[in-house]
């Protein structure tokens, strides 16, 4: 019968349940709800994926019936605007007024910069989706922790795979022109030239560009090429680069081909291949429970966004089950969210690293229109798995962190 | 005369207990945020209000001197001199924008400050080396004038709000000043102001730096608020969303920018906790008060209120 409940009875159930517990005013903390908060975007050009990102805490949330480690939970929203002084104020917000006990979020690197300190000084426990490599390399943040993936993670086996198996030789990448960008194609770049591919061009549009005409007209003298566009950019750029006539085949990371774009895609994106490190043909009880989940609660398959968002409600879970449901003291449960590690979440295994970065599956897909589920009319399908892949990738994380970020200028092009 | 008395003692109490009577941190660094913000759009009001010279590159104007706070702590300088530094470079980058922006008025003046609040937008985008991208710049820690503490969201406030105070006694004496009012007559009838000999160019030049330096001043406490710079601070929406503050609150009146930057603030920190639509409140209040009082909040409820009090007392205007 709770199967048929809807999202508003859910809510005022739990919030009369919640009301309920206040009266008896038990002593011991654990017996008040657990405060989840979320910083998203809910406003501007963000918006999108922002919006997915709540859906897939709300999802969590709804299958384990608001409860985590026997405890009610407080979830409490905040729209950042998509600005990092919005971002400092509403991390201010769940953290002075509402007293969170872990926040989510969030979305964009810049975001996550803005309050880095500040959590590091509230000794705030964050599970943040934004990408920015540095905060758990070369200036990691003791209490961030990140179960999605850096922007280069995705790249470094997309990089390995279009060389040694797709065997491109030569490719041009193409990618807006923000650090997300510069830090996915330095990821492909490195890992490419590492298995004996060469990078011979790389290409900047800016975040805003209605057309990408000036910039396809550059894409020569290559094999491949490697697009690493966020948004719905992807979308605008298939399309025009198969209006333009170019037929080398195209590879991308996670924000490139993600799922949530299947239903927008046309046939333009056929033979996309993407790595990702979550892919919604993952057959496997704990994506079938997720993806169910957001089919019934939002009629819509999930993307990278909704479910890293999932699965970091799942370590939240996890943490503050091993510490009995006692999330009081900050520094003893971000040891326990560190030390976590699952078996099944919706991308498959995961566990951290050392810098609180993931190391988990990854999945490159080839996208198609045979095997489609859900209504959707292409599907990605996976053809490889890499397991166990951290952040630096096959190189010892000494010679890794040796180096400069991945930035425009880094790694140089080699003129080959 | 003593019922304004009275209401100034009133907000003067009223700010000075804040942190007293406002229950928690956060609502307390809300009200530093209004505090700095209207230092902001007091500034901007200067030539705005005072000199119907409606700039739309403020924002750059205010990252500039954070950017310098942010890059000079980084480079190993104390804070003094950074805030020294942040305070140069705000008056000698708006001394070039006003030198280009006063070749022309109205429209014209608008996109050239439009052009180049965007072109410093993209230098802190993309100059990389300098501001480290749109990954931008951290700061560590506030500065602690006369071995003052300000870490703290109280100590913060009362150093925002003594700059504040001094922000509007500063604006205050300008606009009686015989300056302020050579400018409010270089808005309303520049030709005759040349004609009586003033030099209306160099009188909105000075009221430029003025502006460009209450700006700078309000992006150095910014800077210090967030402690983190990048280049969305620079960006035509918030310029924007300064020159909405002035509109909103009274352009050409003391009062306005403070209320308008209030009115802002509140709505974007603290209502978009509850309304999800909060970008579409903001637009709809600031249709209501272009409707119902064009001259902004403070002008259109003094008018509403005379005419109320006068209705009462059966006197008619």
């Amino acid at each position: 019968m709770s199967r048929k409940l809807t999202r508003r009875q859910v809510v005022a159930g739990a919030g009369a349940a919640a009301a309920a517990l206040k009266f008896p005013a038990p002593a011991i903390a654990q017996s008040q709800p657990f405060k989840l908060g979320l910083l998203t975007v809910k406003t501007g050009p963000l918006a999108q994926g922002g919006i997915q990102m709540e859906q897939g805490v709300v999802t969590f949330l709804k299958e384990k019936n608001y409860t985590m480690a026997g405890r009610k939970v407080d979830f409490i929203s905040a729209d950042t605007g998509g600005n990092p002084a919005g971002t400092k104020t509403k991390a201010q917000e769940l953290v002075e007024r509402d007293k969170v006990d872990v926040i989510l979020g969030p979305l964009a690197a810049f975001e996550l910069y803005a309050i880095s300190d500040y959590i590091k000084q509230q000794k705030m426990p964050t599970l943040s989706l934004a990408a920015a490599d540095d905060l758990t390399q070369r200036h990691a943040n003791p209490f961030l922790l990140r179960a999605s993936a850096t922007s280069s993670q995705a790249m470094h086996p997309m990089g390995h795979y279009a060389a040694t198996e797709m065997k491109l030789k030569r490719v041009v990448t193409i990618v807006e022109d923000f650090a997300f960008g510069y830090e996915q194609m330095g990821g492909f770049q490195a890992a490419f030239e590492k298995d004996g591919g060469c990078v011979v061009n790389k290409l900047w549009p800016p975040i805003v560009t209605p057309d990408y005409t000036p910039y396809l007209a550059q894409i020569s003298g290559c094999d491949g090429v490697c697009q690493g566009f966020a948004g719905s950019n992807p979308l605008r750029f298939m399309k025009q680069y198969a209006a333009a006539g170019l037929k080398y085949p195209v590879v991308t990371g996670e924000t490139g081909g993600d799922d949530a774009l299947l239903k927008s895609f046309g046939e333009e994106a056929v033979g996309l291949v993407s790595c990702c490190p979550y892919t919604l043909d993952l057959e496997t009880d704990g994506n079938q429970r997720f993806v169910n989940g957001m089919l019934k609660n939002f009629d819509t398959v999930p993307g990278f966004y909704a479910a890293g968002l999932y699965v970091n409600c799942q370590v939240v879970e996890a943490g503050l089950k091993a510490l009995n449901g006692d999330a009081s003291d900050k520094e003893k449960f971000m040891a326990a969210l560190k030390a976590v590690s699952l078996a099944d979440t919706p991308r498959g295994p995961i566990k951290f690293d050392h810098l609180n970065n993931v190391v988990g599956t990854f999945y490159i897909r080839r996208l198609q229109k045979e095997g489609a589920k859900y209504g959707l009319k292409l599907w990605n399908k996976t053809i490889k798995t890499y397991d166990n892949v951290s952040q630096f990738w096959t190189w010892p994380e000494q010679e890794f962190l040796a180096h400069p970020v991945y930035s425009r200028n880094y790694p140089p092009l080699k003129g080959c | 005369m003593r019922r304004h008395q009275i209401a100034l003692l009133a907000a003067a109490v009223a700010l000075v207990t804040l942190p007293y009577w406002m229950s928690g941190v956060y609502y307390i660094n809300v009200a530093s945020q209004i505090l700095f913000f209207a230092v902001f759009a007091l500034g901007l009001n200067i030539i705005a209000g005072y000199g119907g010279l409606v700039s739309l590159g403020h924002a750059a104007l205010f990252g500039i001197s954070a950017y310098v706070v942010g890059y000079l702590l980084q480079h190993g300088f104390g804070h003094a001199s950074a805030i020294l530094g942040a305070l140069l470079a705000g008056l000698a980058a708006t001394a070039v924008y006003a030198a280009l922006a006063l070749r022309a008025t109205g429209i014209g003046f608008i996109m050239i400050t439009l052009a180049l609040g965007e072109i410093l937008w993209g230098l802190a985008y993309r100059w990389i080396s300098v501001t480290n991208g749109d990954n931008g710049i951290n700061l560590h820690g506030r500065p602690q004038p006369f071995g003052i503490d300000i870490n703290s969201a109280t100590a913060f406030y009362y150093a925002t709000l003594i700059v504040f105070v001094a922000a509007v006694a500063a604006v205050a004496v300008f606009v009686r000043s015989p300056l302020g009012a050579a400018l409010m007559g270089t808005r309303d009838q520049p030709r005759r102001m040349n004609a009586l000999g003033y030099h209306v160019w160099a009188i909105r030049f000075w009221a430029c730096m003025f502006s460009g330096l209450l700006t700078s001043v309000a992006g150095i406490l910014f800077v210090y608020y967030t402690q983190f710079i990048s280049p969305q601070t620079l960006a035509l929406t918030s310029s924007a969303e300064v020159l909405l503050m002035v509109i909103a609150g009274g352009a050409g009146t003391l009062l306005g920018p403070i209320v308008g930057a209030g009115l802002v603030v509140v709505v974007k920190s603290v209502v978009s906790g509850f309304i999800e639509r909060w970008n579409f409140l903001l637009g709809a209040i600031f249709v209501a008060i272009v409707i119902l009082m064009p001259e902004g909040l403070v002008p259109g409820t003094v008018r509403l209120w005379r005419r109320a009090w006068q209705g009462k007392n059966g006197t008619s205007p």
